[in-house]
């Protein structure tokens, strides 16, 4: 029961690009085709779930014990820097054609600030323990990718729309988002 | 200058060295920020107790008294107040797990008698603008000078006598239920907290 | 990135021509995420402007010396240094800021506008330029976050840094300091930016 409320929680209610903030740059910079924003998500899912796993580990029987936990910061974005590289690298043998869709974005999952939100947070949880913190991980990937999806979605439909000439590009994006997340406000309360 | 080489060598060593450099620094200033990191922490508890509590001359943080109760996860703390050995009041630290966004966290200063002084909150995630009013002066009025015995801590809509804040009910109810509870635990443990009503 | 033809037009481009919030679109998270009040907004664009004025300054000076395929590691060990330095010192000096701005600290290390001015300019170019380049981002993101952060509180709080510009008993527009108003807010004062900067040219 625990770990449902987890998975709603940060799926729905706190959910990570909505409500947190997190990740907003791949959200808004691959969200143009649903099928990259697809491949963005499981990109994300698979480095957040590792990343998290291996810095909670590392957190908790290393920098914490040795009395180093202000090296947080710089310890967990360098295991983050080593896991996108080689999610890439295995991406590039296993799937050549999600590489090329991706392309330049996926280094840019070290600067997803998302993985490294979740990866910290996870630390804050109440009664924390590995497995609740990889739970954490997996939901809020799941968040992300729920909101990438259904952004991208709307915005291809945007294509066809007539929009006021000032509001294209940029403004309409985040007027969009912030309309979704209006909607994800909807959830506020829920667990 | 030309850009060296990417050798193996050149690499690992370059890496390294920019490695120990940032240890070594963060390590010095961490040395340096960690006796005002904890003085900061010491006067937030301090600067609270100062504002919920009356003059007093002991050191509540030396008197504290913690106690393990089933309806909070940390214990709740009780920051005894003398003047010239008179108690003079008791600040009681305690918390509500059901505030719209999780953990609500209070320091209220009781009177010996058991009235209520003032209220200040130590940590809240609410809404802001709606449950952050909390914080706010015109909220906490309603609860200064109240006792709980004879004030019933729960909104009105509850059949209580707190006013709640607009769209923030269940703020208000996770508020005043952390009020009440430090004050069940205040009387409940009299014996060691030495308040006498 | 060619050498910008004097120090001037170097400063200048962060703040307009290509603002990091508004045209570049960089740095976004915290953008959108501290930005419910003014002073927030001020202290986290300080807080990023000094990261990026260091490790413009670092990357500069060191970068005939770094192999090529490992600068990104050591950019982010550089930029992280920085960034827990920052948070170390807020956490012990103005522990308010620090709360306030919770996770968003550490998380300037992947803020993509540091990283990438380190990348695109600082490892190109010399110590004045890169200089120049910091300061200029820097206060053109400073900037984006103080309007925003100002918009946000005054429609959705009615107060400017804390200062109450409406009475207590007045009701506001809360949706803006909450996060879809985050979205909105911005959406429209890019319009209003795109607006200004067509018409100075």
């Amino acid at each position: 029961m625990e770990y449902i409320l987890i998975i709603i929680a940060a799926v729905f209610v706190n959910n990570i690009v909505l409500s947190q903030f997190l990740g907003i740059c791949p959200f808004l910079g691959v969200s143009n085709k649903l099928s990259t924003s697809v491949g963005m998500s499981g990109a994300v899912l698979f480095v957040m779930t590792i990343a998290t796993l291996v810095t909670y580990l590392l957190y908790e029987f290393i920098l914490i014990p040795m009395g180093l936990d202000y090296l947080r910061t710089i310890t967990f974005i360098l295991v983050i820097a080593s896991l996108v590289q080689m999610v890439e690298i295995i991406l590039r043998k296993v799937s050549p054609a999600l590489y090329q869709a991706l392309g330049v974005f996926l280094p840019l999952i070290t600067t997803n600030c998302a993985v490294l939100g979740v990866a910290i947070l996870a630390l804050g949880l109440q009664d924390g323990s590995l497995l609740k913190a990889v739970v954490f991980a997996i939901a809020n990937a799941i968040g992300f990718a729920l909101a990438i999806i259904v952004f991208s979605s709307i915005r291809e439909r945007l294509e066809l729309a007539d929009i006021p000439e000032g509001m294209k590009g940029v403004p309409i994006n985040l007027l969009i988002a912030g309309l979704l997340s209006l909607a994800f406000l909807g959830f506020a309360g829920l667990v | 200058m030309a850009k060296k080489a990417s050798t193996f060598k050149n690499m690992t060593l370059t890496l390294f060295l920019i490695t120990v450099v940032a240890g070594i620094s963060l390590g010095y200033i961490n040395e340096v920020t960690k006796g005002p990191i904890a003085k900061a922490k010491l006067e937030r508890t301090t600067n609270a107790l100062k504002n919920v509590l009356p003059t007093f001359d002991n050191d509540p943080l030396q008197d504290i008294l913690k106690i393990k109760a089933e309806e909070v996860k940390d214990s709740i703390e009780f920051y005894p107040a003398f003047q010239e050995g008179v108690r003079v009041g008791t600040a009681v630290v305690a918390s509500s797990e059901k505030g719209y966004n999780g953990l609500i966290r209070l320091m209220v200063g009781f009177e010996p008698n058991g009235s209520i002084i003032d209220i200040r909150v130590l940590e809240q995630k609410e809404t802001p603008g709606l449950g952050t009013k909390i914080k706010g002066e015109k909220f906490k009025r309603q609860f200064r000078g109240k006792n709980p015995s004879a004030f019933n801590l729960k909104v009105k809509k509850d059949q209580g006598e707190v006013d709640a804040l607009t769209g923030a009910t269940i703020t208000t109810r996770a508020f005043s239920e952390a009020v009440q509870l430090a004050y069940d635990k205040m009387i409940q443990n009299q014996s060691q907290t030495g308040s006498d009503e | 990135m060619n050498e910008p033809v004097n120090q001037k037009q170097n400063f200048i481009k962060g703040i307009i021509k290509d603002n990091p919030v508004f045209v570049m679109l960089l740095g976004m998270c915290p953008v959108l995420g501290v930005t419910s009040s003014a002073f927030n907004g001020l202290g986290m664009g300080i807080a990023t402007l000094f990261v990026l004025l260091m490790s413009n300054i670092v990357v500069s000076l060191i970068k005939t010396q770094i192999p090529a395929k490992v600068r990104i590691p050591a950019f982010i060990i550089i930029i992280a240094s920085f960034v827990t330095i920052v948070e170390m010192v807020l956490e012990a000096f103005i522990p308010v800021l620090y709360e306030q701005l919770g996770i968003f600290i550490p998380l300037i290390v992947v803020n993509c506008l540091i990283l990438g001015r380190a990348e695109a300019f600082a490892s190109k170019n010399n110590l004045l330029s890169s200089v120049v380049d910091a300061l200029g981002m820097g206060i053109g993101f400073t900037i984006a976050l103080v309007v925003l952060g100002a918009t946000r509180e005054i429609l959705g709080n009615g107060s400017l840094f804390d200062f109450p510009l409406t009475s207590e008993d007045s009701s506001t527009l809360i949706l803006f300091i909450l996060p879809p108003g985050a979205f909105i807010a911005l959406a429209y004062l890019s319009v209003g930016f795109n607006k200004l900067t067509a018409k100075m040219n």
